[in-house]
């Protein structure tokens, strides 16, 4: 297992230190299939002999390569769309007036369509196909007819060297070709469509992924004209995909599993059904229920973003809703997603309303809320005729969506009834909604449903609707049903974790690693009976064989309560899922749910500012000054006397949501109330914002006595970086001995305070060798994965031995210092596909993903992980620097030279180069994107690829975005990002950049292999 | 851009009292839909997901009161039965009504949409006085199902409160699924012609597919339908290249005449082609014997292995009897299709004579057309494809 880029030159050199026999290119995304084909281009598989497993080059390159694909459909006899392939602007042109506008453009060998985008004229054109032909890895696009009002059908298929294959799953997607099916609603099995259609795409399926080849899994999809039988297939993924993922989690069918055994030469029928473990895995599974995917998309935490949704992916993370009809399947996806929604009506606020015109374009360019929009369009009157023409989503969904409307309205009007309220429970009501509507506490809603003896059942996913007895232990919940399909055994006392739910900005992977491991730390420690609440369809934990029961349900404190009567568990642990779980803690612990671990009462001391900040004054450790208020005017005068700038937040809320700094009065009157808008039961907390200073973080386990310190992890951004966004270092490189000492004493009093039973998270500010505390996370952190494998020793096995009050073992306090190692953990953003989205970092998180690589020297490390999430780090060339404020340039003024001494040519706007050719001789000026007519041009040394990267650092502060946008930095930004070229925007980067470079000049990346955990 | 509008109906006969009572006195509560009367009859299940307009009208139904396991039915309507291809076979139904005595789903969409819909599912029921249930617990059923065995049971569909002890004691002594003759309301009572190619082919209707006779039309034959006890006089009286014998309903031992049929065809070594009973039909003409499954095969996931070539295939299926696979050494006929699940008996070939059958469907509708080349295989028996090359 190696921590490298996924790139041709790191992985030849793994392949040439481990020289296997074959290599799999199906399982790690577009970025692995890209790679492969690279690697095939550049004849490195031949070199070595490695043996592609599964589907072959020529077969991954007949579906990648438009025309090649468009070819190969048309030998097999499944039709494709009018299209061209086309590398200039100029051709572009001339297809588009030959299929007239509106047309798509498609970008070859991208990830998520990235890039792509429809054309109304030819101005459109021009921006998206430039765009276009920049990201495209060949330089090609493609133009087609626009259908976006077709219905959009996928199929999985499976299969073998033999040619045996089958369709896993189908898919539709609600809101039809219009939009992206990686942002799309998309339910499992289809349901509009008839068994002529379905078997015809059943069979073009078959037929197109038999033509080109494909060995294993891969993903087909379609567009079918509503009005008639006509189809068109629009592409073939030939990998593991999100679509297979969810298909995975849809039908119980392990995808990658057997696909994997499939490249290994299995034939479909050797291959046991994992369910049934009788019956064989060559067979198309039958879902008796219906399942509904709904895309998490966190614009809120973007600026500027532009929240309409079409053919360019722009959802962080996704939830699948299980139940036997789609109103219930669809509502419990909303509630999963974790955005304050209790389902698709009577939500806490109803988000305004909106005129007739401006529903109609609402519904005819959806965004984020389009089936929100939808249930308005019907409270409004619109029929579902006319809902269907402007937004071409299928009357049949609608009709769902008009009988929630419909629930809804009955639920405000009359008596509450058992009828009544078996009708809304069957429909994916939550017993908050009904509260709601009824002026009741979701508690009494609770008493007056199971009165009635209104409960759900707990069902089976078998892959075979019931027809043969299955011992799987993949269940969901639904009132769609009258028995539970398991039974559990009343002595047998078992222990539920609770997963992180959604991918979302600020909790990723790393959330599903820590319950994972808690799952097997609780195992390994000899509890038989662990399982799992989660409902992202991506991730391990929802795998059901990595635990006793695995329950594909929302993280809501209804649902849970429903499975814990269900269970009777031992107890809850609520720490290793990220905010989603945590925040159950307080309201579990309420109803009697045993929390494993720290008790919720020390978790709210935590949390709760003002008791966490008394604690901290008993122990003499300081904080940044902060105050707690409710009230405007004490704010104000707070902000005033402290003097701006101060971070606001809520008092209790994990990862930084609603946090902001904030410059000014007028902002801050804004942000207060943004903070108790998402937390209205606590009151907001102000406080000091230090700058120039180190942020720190410690990961650490705790069994209330002793405390095992993971690792002190640096920042390499200075504070105000939100800790999800900033790249993090161990050991610190920074920090002096006694400073590291301070954190250590403060880390042991802190943990044994609050009696943390488990993982924990401490945040520290150090400001002129003083160390500060931000704040304590009772819970296991964004960072413990990347702390637990560099130093080897997994934080998350060990709080499981805390929870359950087994010994620590004896882990030298220090064992961190002693690594020899760097670890470096660099943040992925994904600013591209937010068109609009501003990449200049500030206190709230918005990376999506990271990258973790060690090395031995701190810049071996990095240069590894700055590649990793996509920086080109050039050996000769041009940056453009353009920096605001004196004191920033001053800052620079070494890297620069550095830069120039390495032989780069160093291009600059009017005031920074003028500061800087005094200081270090010859910058070329350029100008602004804003002046067109002034040349030389950023715009056209972009666009001619004359920058390799830019050093671009807003003005006084990255932080003063909110006060107001620097347009033209803004443009900067956003130009360079949309051609792929680097952009830092914050010193530290820079100069560890600039640094790397120059390492790079001198020395080469290690390429080793990571070493397994210690054993304890 | 302007479109066509998407046909929309809604339901108009659902939400009427509706029980389903079974002989071991379960008695489900569900509501009504379709049709208002009481039906008796052997309750089964469906686990396909798409498909239901064919499915109810496959006569191999009948008698039987289906469950389809999948929770959402009649989303897309149905279409109209009026409509025929041009050799005059209905384009969208497998026989000209509904042949299912009643139909339980636990939801069942009171809207439907499609662009070839002529009705809901539930006004279709109404108009061929069928009942329908839903709001039933189709999982448990199906669970119930599997556990037991198929059983007999009542479905009530009623504009008014049911009195069940009187449905029971109906129930009790309304004939048993086992011992009803089917021939006499499934098979045709004359000769049927469809197509006017030179050659042709008969197919020995014992409740045969409309599918069946479209892919032998595929093929480039005329189709000649005769009823299920035609004389092997009759049929060669056609001068046929080949003859089918068709799926169908109940026990194959209750239509003897057919097998006797059977035997001269194998004996005439007439190319001969059986499919589900049919297949049952040929076995017992060869001397195989035939058993009730404990709950039939009935759905589109049926994975079938090819012992040609060890190919495995998904298959549409639809049958409670099957041939046992140990009566197979004694008897003329080689295996030819496992499944690849149970290792039941899905296909025989017989040993020196021009004469194949499958347990599944080849023909689809519902389900997959994967096996089409069954068809291709007759064609091959009937030495057509070696005359064209030559």
């Amino acid at each position: 297992m190696y921590l490298l880029p996924v790139n041709p030159q790191y992985v030849e050199s793994v392949v040439e230190k481990e020289r296997p026999d074959g290599i799999m290119l199906a399982y790690g995304g577009q970025t692995a299939l890209n790679c492969g084909v690279k690697l095939e281009e550049l004849g490195i598989l031949q070199k070595y002999g490695i043996k592609v497993l599964g589907t072959q080059i020529p077969g991954i390159q007949r579906t990648e390569d438009r025309q090649l694909f468009k070819d190969s459909m048309g030998q097999c006899g499944v039709p494709v769309l009018k299209s061209k392939t086309v590398k200039n602007f100029d051709d572009a042109k001339k297809i588009a007036e030959e299929l007239g506008y509106p047309v798509i453009i498609r970008v070859a060998y991208t990830l998520g369509g990235r890039g792509g985008g429809v054309a109304y004229n030819e101005i459109e054109l021009h921006e998206i196909v430039e765009r276009g032909l920049k990201a495209s890895l060949v330089g090609q696009v493609l133009i087609e007819e626009y259908i976006g009002h077709w219905k959009q059908i996928e199929y999985e298929v499976m299969q073998d060297y033999d040619g045996n294959n089958v369709i896993v799953c189908n898919m539709e997607n609600v809101l039809a070709m219009k939009v992206h099916t990686g942002d799309n609603i998309v339910v499992a099995p289809s349901q509009t469509i008839d068994n002529h259609e379905y078997h015809m795409l059943r069979s073009a399926a078959l037929r197109a992924t038999k033509h080109v080849g494909i060995v294993g899994e891969c993903n087909i999809q379609y567009a079918l004209e509503p009005n008639s039988d006509r189809y068109v297939a629009i592409e073939i993924n030939p990998r593991l995909s999100r679509s297979s993922a969810l298909a995975s989690k849809a039908t119980g069918y392990p995808l990658a599993y057997m696909s994997a055994k499939i490249g290994l030469g299995y034939n479909l029928s050797e291959l046991v059904n994992r369910i049934t473990k009788s019956t064989t895995a060559c067979f198309e599974p039958s879902l008796d229920y219906i399942v509904c995917k709904h895309p998490r998309w966190d614009f809120s935490k973007f600026e500027l973003v532009n929240r309409k949704l079409g053919p360019t992916m722009k959802s962080v993370g996704e939830v699948m809703g299980i139940g036997r009809n789609f109103e219930e399947s669809f509502q419990k996806a909303i509630r999963m997603l974790d955005i304050g929604n209790d389902g698709l009506v009577l939500n806490r606020t109803n988000g305004g309303n909106l005129n007739e015109e401006q529903l109609e374009e609402k519904l005819s360019h959806p965004d984020d809320q389009i089936l929100y929009n939808v249930a308005r369009a019907i409270k409004a009157g619109f029929s579902v005729e006319r809902i269907n023409n402007l937004s071409a989503i299928d009357p049949w969904f609608i009709e769902k969506i008009k009988n929630i409307v419909k629930i809804e309205h009955k639920l405000s009007n009359e008596e509450l009834g058992k009828p009544l309220l078996w009708e809304a429970k069957k429909h994916g009501f939550s017993d908050k909604q009904i509260a709601r509507a009824k002026d009741k506490t979701p508690d009494e809603v609770r008493k007056i449903r199971k009165d009635f003896g209104i409960v759900p059942a707990v069902k089976q996913i078998d892959t075979l609707a019931a027809e043969w007895p299955a011992v799987t232990n993949y269940l969901y919940l639904t009132y769609g049903g009258t028995s539970h399909d398991v039974k559990i055994d009343p002595g047998e006392k078992g222990i539920l974790v609770l997963g992180a739910g959604p991918y979302r900005i600020g909790s990723s992977v790393e959330f599903d690693w820590g319950t994972v491991n808690m799952v097997w730390g609780l195992q390994e420690n000899g509890e038989k009976n662990v399982s799992v609440v989660n409902c992202n369809p991506e991730t391990v934990s929802t795998d059901y064989d990595i635990c006793t029961r695995l329950y594909f349900e929302e993280l809501t404190q209804e649902r849970i309560l429903d499975i814990t009567e269900f269970e009777n568990p031992k107890g809850v642990i609520t720490c290793v899922g990220g905010q989603t779980a945590n925040n159950l803690t307080p309201g579990l612990a309420k109803h009697n749910i045993n929390i494993l671990g720290t008790s919720a009462i020390d978790v709210d001391r935590a949390e709760d500012r003002s008791k966490f900040s008394a604690e901290l004054d008993k122990l003499h450790i300081q904080q940044p000054r902060w105050q707690a208020f409710s009230n405007l005017n004490e704010a104000k005068n707070f902000a005033q006397e402290v003097e701006f700038p101060v971070i606001v937040r809520p008092s209790y809320v994990l990862s930084g949501a609603a946090m902001k700094v904030v410059w000014s009065q007028e902002e801050l009157k804004t942000y207060v109330k943004e903070a108790t808008d998402v937390s209205p039961d606590h009151p907001v907390v102000i406080s000091k914002f230090m700058l120039n200073s180190l942020e720190v973080d410690v990961d650490g386990v705790s069994n209330g006595k002793e405390v095992i310190i993971g690792a002190i992890v640096e920042h390499i951004d200075s504070a105000g970086v939100h800790s999800g966004d900033a790249m993090m270092c161990i050991p610190p490189w920074r920090l002096n001995n006694k400073t590291i000492e301070t954190i250590t004493e403060y880390t042991t009093k802190i943990a044994t305070t609050f009696n943390v039973k488990g993982p924990f998270n401490l945040q520290f500010l150090v400001h002129d060798n003083h160390v500060y505390v931000i704040e304590l996370n009772i819970r296991a952190s964004r960072s413990m994965p990347f702390v637990s494998k560099l130093v080897k020793t997994n934080l998350i096995a060990l709080a499981a031995k805390a929870i359950l009050d087994k010994p620590l073992p004896d882990i030298p306090k220090n064992k961190w210092q002693k690594i020899h190692n760097y670890g470096i953990k660099v943040p992925q953003f994904s600013f591209m596909q937010l068109e609009g989205a501003d990449i200049a970092l500030g206190v709230e998180m918005q990376s999506t993903g990271e990258a973790a690589c060690f090395g031995n020297s701190f810049y071996d490390a990095l240069s590894k992980g700055l590649t990793s999430v996509g920086y080109n780090l050039p050996e000769t060339g041009a940056a453009l620097v353009t920096v605001g404020g004196a004191q920033n340039k001053e800052k620079l003024l070494q890297s620069i030279a550095l830069l120039k001494n390495l032989g780069f040519k160093i291009f600059a706007t009017e005031h920074t180069a003028e500061f800087f050719e005094e200081k270090i001789g010859e910058i070329e000026v350029v100008h602004k994107i804003s002046e067109p007519e002034r040349k030389p041009n950023i715009a056209d040394l972009l666009y001619e690829r004359k920058i390799n990267f830019i050093i671009n650092i807003p003005s006084t502060s990255t932080l003063e975005k909110y006060v107001g946008m620097l347009e033209d930095e803004y443009q900067i930004r956003r130009k360079s990002l949309e051609l792929g070229v680097p952009v830092l925007t914050t010193i530290e980067l820079a100069d560890s950049f600039v640094k790397t470079l120059e390492w790079l000049k001198n020395n080469k990346t290690t390429i080793e292999p990571i070493e397994p955990y210690d054993p304890f | 851009m302007t479109r066509v509008t998407i046909t929309t109906k809604k339901s108009s006969h659902a939400n009427k009292f509706g029980k389903l009572i079974f002989d071991d006195g379960t008695v489900l509560d569900g509501m009504g839909f379709g049709y208002s009367t009481t039906v008796f009859g052997e309750i089964v299940f469906n686990t396909g997901m798409v498909g239901y307009p064919e499915t109810l009208t496959d006569p191999s139904y009948s008698g039987q009161i289906l469950t389809l396991t999948y929770p959402l039915v009649g989303n897309y309507g149905v279409p109209d039965p009026t409509i025929k291809d041009e050799d005059g076979i209905s384009k969208f139904f497998e026989s000209d009504r509904i042949q299912v005595r009643g139909l339980v789903v636990h939801e069942l969409s009171e809207t439907a949409s499609h662009w070839n819909m002529a009705m809901t599912l539930d006004e279709w029921l109404y108009n061929e006085k069928i009942p329908g249930i839903s709001g039933i617990d189709t999982r448990e059923l199906t669970k119930k199902l599997r556990n037991s065995g198929v059983m007999m049971a009542a479905l009530v569909v009623s504009d008014t409160e049911i009195d069940v002890e009187q449905v029971k004691k109906e129930l009790a002594s309304a004939p048993h699924y086992n011992s009803e003759k089917f021939m006499d309301t499934v098979s045709t009572k004359q000769e049927e012609v469809y197509g006017s190619d030179e050659k042709s082919v008969v197919v020995i209707d014992t409740g045969a597919k409309n599918a069946i006779l479209r892919n032998i039309r595929k093929l480039g034959y005329k189709v000649i339908k005769l009823p299920w006890n035609a004389s092997i006089e009759k049929i060669l009286s056609y001068n046929p290249k080949g003859v089918v014998i068709s799926n169908g309903p109940g026990d194959p031992l209750n239509c003897p005449d057919t097998i006797d049929t059977a035997k001269k065809l194998i004996e005439k070594n007439v190319p001969t082609l059986g499919i589900c009973l049919g297949a049952q039909i040929i076995g017992l003409a060869g001397n195989t014997e035939t058993y009730k499954l404990k709950y039939g095969h009935r759905g589109q996931n049926k994975p079938c292995v090819n012992l040609d070539n060890n190919q495995v295939y998904v298959t549409s299926q639809n049958h409670g009897y099957g041939i046992d696979p140990d009566s197979l050494k004694d008897s003329e006929f080689n295996l030819w299709f496992k499944n690849a699940d149970d290792k039941t008996v899905e296909g025989i070939k017989h040993k020196t004579q021009n004469c194949i059958a499958v347990q599944f469907h080849p023909e689809a509708a519902p389900g997959p057309y994967d096996c089409k080349f069954v068809f291709e295989e007759l064609k091959h028996l009937m030495g057509e494809e070696k005359a064209a090359k030559e």
